[in-house]
């Protein structure tokens, strides 16, 4: 190589013309490129094994029982001898947790988000953001005993006129998915507000707002589809939520907007039916399929719905 | 003095007084309603942190207070009992737990770092398979966790892999629900190194790798680890997707990886925290304690971490 060079060199007189291009071809670089390529593309395969894992036996289960039935039918018992699969009752389940759940977080969430972004002093921040992220952090199955053994009977003393009975209740469940959910809300709703150029604020300072004006006025609105991304969010992991449903909300597919009844959710059925012992290639093992199928289409439409949200907040302020 | 002003600047003069009367005025009469308006909008923002902040600790006070009284050595020493809440305890749950998250570190750390190396290092967002990945992680981080419980069901336990119910299969299925938590962790990790470091490396003569694994991975060390304990401490929490993978046994022996029942602490938690008697509940509030003690712990280490180590440009 470096004969090249000189010999150019004797020939024109001129400097060599440095070699920009890599002296070997660098096999080893291309492996490990194509390593962590792969690493990066298991989770496209992940997804894919999401996917064909829960269409498989969906289409087994549609094959005896049909699509409009399933959706459509007002009664849930796969197990029962005379078995009936129409889902919505466990829908409704879902989706009753999911509004006691969203009643609860959406004021305390939000409050603690504006709060946070616009009024909160930086040592005070410091302190309450981090503490939020480890709260958020407690293991559901510890919130579900805790709505089992304290919110219930709590709900109950301080609301004697509603009719409980047994130890389940949707809207006990509901509030306990609530406090869940509730970090989620603030945490997310803060970085919309806060990524909020602080210019529109100053603007309207410069125009005689007061800072309760500029809050709801300017920065809220700036926000909003941040805030609605998080509030999405929060909904799809509420009906995702499986331990506290499970402990708290109980196991019967009622079809009721009772707050003090028992009831079974999408996630609760598919937790409480796989316990049990259940033969695969029967209906009721592809039922857990076609439930967990719907959870799957639900949840991923709304977090691709925020996702698109949070995207479009993200372009506008950045 | 005055006499020798000329009149426009004396007339300019009385012109800023007025205007700073007007606007002194205009503020000071809209201010009192708008003060009260401003105050209770305070109060109902202190009063929403309050409550979240009150509701998420009494979580926490309330299973200290239950379980306090079943707490001791025996807690974690005595295996599990449907009969006898008074001796019952966990270790074969804890044991149960520890296995399947060191086959969840051993999963996701090489996995988990790598695809973000290649996500911040190498792809090339202009294509179109690399914005697919980065939008896939983004919505497997959201799939509910007791999809990847069918998902493990389906074509762990069962299906392709056929690995049955045991401990390997649940250190799978919980690795993968984490994964995208590691990954989208460390890739925030890497993106805070400056990107004069990777062009001094590159100007002399480093390779792509070189560059990367020796000068922007040791810096990017804490966070990536940050995010790790954090996907770790999720994984031990994680009850859902094991009902669906095997970990209900009442395993009343030690566990082992490749075969045999197994059971982890909030699947054990769950199951006492099902039965009627109140015994059972204290002692499921006791569990509570020992895996909110060891959460804390970790946190607290990956707070710490970040703190100690975090490099500022």
């Amino acid at each position: 190589m470096a004969s090249d060079f000189v010999a150019s060199s004797e020939h024109t007189g001129l400097l060599p013309r440095p070699r920009l291009e890599a002296t070997s071809p660098r096999y080893g670089e291309k492996a490990i490129k194509g390593a962590l390529f792969a690493c990066a593309v298991l989770s496209v395969a992940v997804t894919t094994a999401i996917v064909v894992s829960l269409l498989l036996p969906t289409i087994s289960f549609f094959e005896h029982v049909s699509p409009v039935e399933f959706l459509t039918g007002t009664e849930w018992a796969p197990a029962f001898a005379d078995a009936s699969f129409g889902v919505l009752p466990i829908v409704v389940g879902t989706l009753a947790v999911v509004f006691w759940a969203l009643i609860v977080a959406i004021p305390v969430g939000l409050a603690s988000g504006i709060y946070l972004a616009e009024y909160a002093p930086r040592q005070v921040r410091k302190v309450i953001k981090p503490a939020l992220e480890v709260l958020a952090g407690i293991p559901t199955v510890a919130i579900g005993l805790f709505a089992l053994a304290f919110l219930r009977p709590l709900a109950e003393d301080a609301l004697p006129f509603l009719e409980w009975r047994g130890p389940f209740s949707v809207g006990v469940a509901g509030i306990a998915v609530g406090l869940m959910i509730i970090p989620l809300i603030s945490s997310i709703s803060d970085d919309a507000m806060r990524s909020v150029p602080s210019g529109l604020r100053e603007g309207a300072y410069a125009l005689g707002a007061t800072k309760f004006k500029v809050s709801t006025r300017v920065v809220f609105p700036a926000a909003i589809s941040g805030i609605v991304a998080a509030i999405v969010l929060a909904a799809s992991r509420a009906i995702g939520e499986t331990m506290v449903v499970l402990l708290a909300a109980g196991a019967s597919p009622n079809l009721t907007l009772d707050p003090t009844a028992s009831i079974l959710t999408m996630t609760a059925f598919i937790g409480q039916t796989a316990t049990g012992d259940i033969a695969t290639g029967t209906i009721q093992y592809d039922t857990i399929f076609a439930v967990g199928a719907l959870l799957f289409v639900l949840t991923l439409t709304m977090n691709s719905f925020a996702i698109r949200l949070v995207r479009r907040f993200r372009e506008i302020y950045e | 003095m005055a006499d020798d002003r000329p009149r426009s600047t004396a007339r300019t003069e009385l012109a800023v007084a007025g205007a700073r009367a007007a606007t002194r005025d205009a503020l000071a009469s809209s201010s009192n309603r708008d003060r009260v308006t401003g105050a209770v909008f305070f109060a109902a923002l202190l009063l929403g942190l309050g409550t979240a902040l009150l509701g998420l600790a009494s979580i926490l006070v309330w299973s200290f207070v239950e379980g306090a009284g079943r707490l001791g050595p025996e807690i974690i020493t005595n295996g599990p009992s449907a009969l006898n809440p008074e001796s019952a305890g966990f270790r074969t749950a804890i044991l149960g737990s520890i296995y399947v998250i060191l086959g969840v570190i051993l999963l996701i750390v090489p996995l988990g770092v790598g695809a973000a190396i290649y996500l911040e290092e190498y792809a090339d967002r202009e294509k179109w398979w690399n914005r697919v990945i980065e939008l896939n992680i983004q919505n497997l981080a959201g799939v509910p966790s007791i999809v990847y419980g069918i998902l493990g069901l389906a074509f762990i336990v069962r299906g392709p892999l056929d690995l049955g119910f045991v401990v390997a299969a649940a250190s799978l299925t919980v690795g993968l629900l984490v994964l995208p938590t590691v990954i989208i962790a460390a890739r925030e990790a890497i993106r805070a190194v400056p990107r004069s470091i990777r062009d001094g490396a590159l100007a002399l003569g480093a390779t792509e790798w070189q560059t990367t694994s020796r000068q922007v991975l040791p810096v990017a060390v804490p966070g990536i680890l940050t995010g790790v304990i954090l996907a770790i401490a999720r994984a031990i929490g994680e009850a859902a997707p094991l009902l669906l993978v095997g970990a209900v046994t009442f395993a009343t022996f030690n566990p082992s990886i490749f075969e045999g029942g197994y059971s982890t602490l909030p699947v054990l938690i769950y199951n006492y925290a099902s039965r009627p008697q109140e015994e059972f509940r204290v002692l499921a509030a006791a569990g509570v304690i020992v895996m909110l003690i060891l959460l804390l712990a970790m946190n607290s280490f990956a707070v710490w971490l970040r703190n100690h180590y975090e490099q500022k440009w």
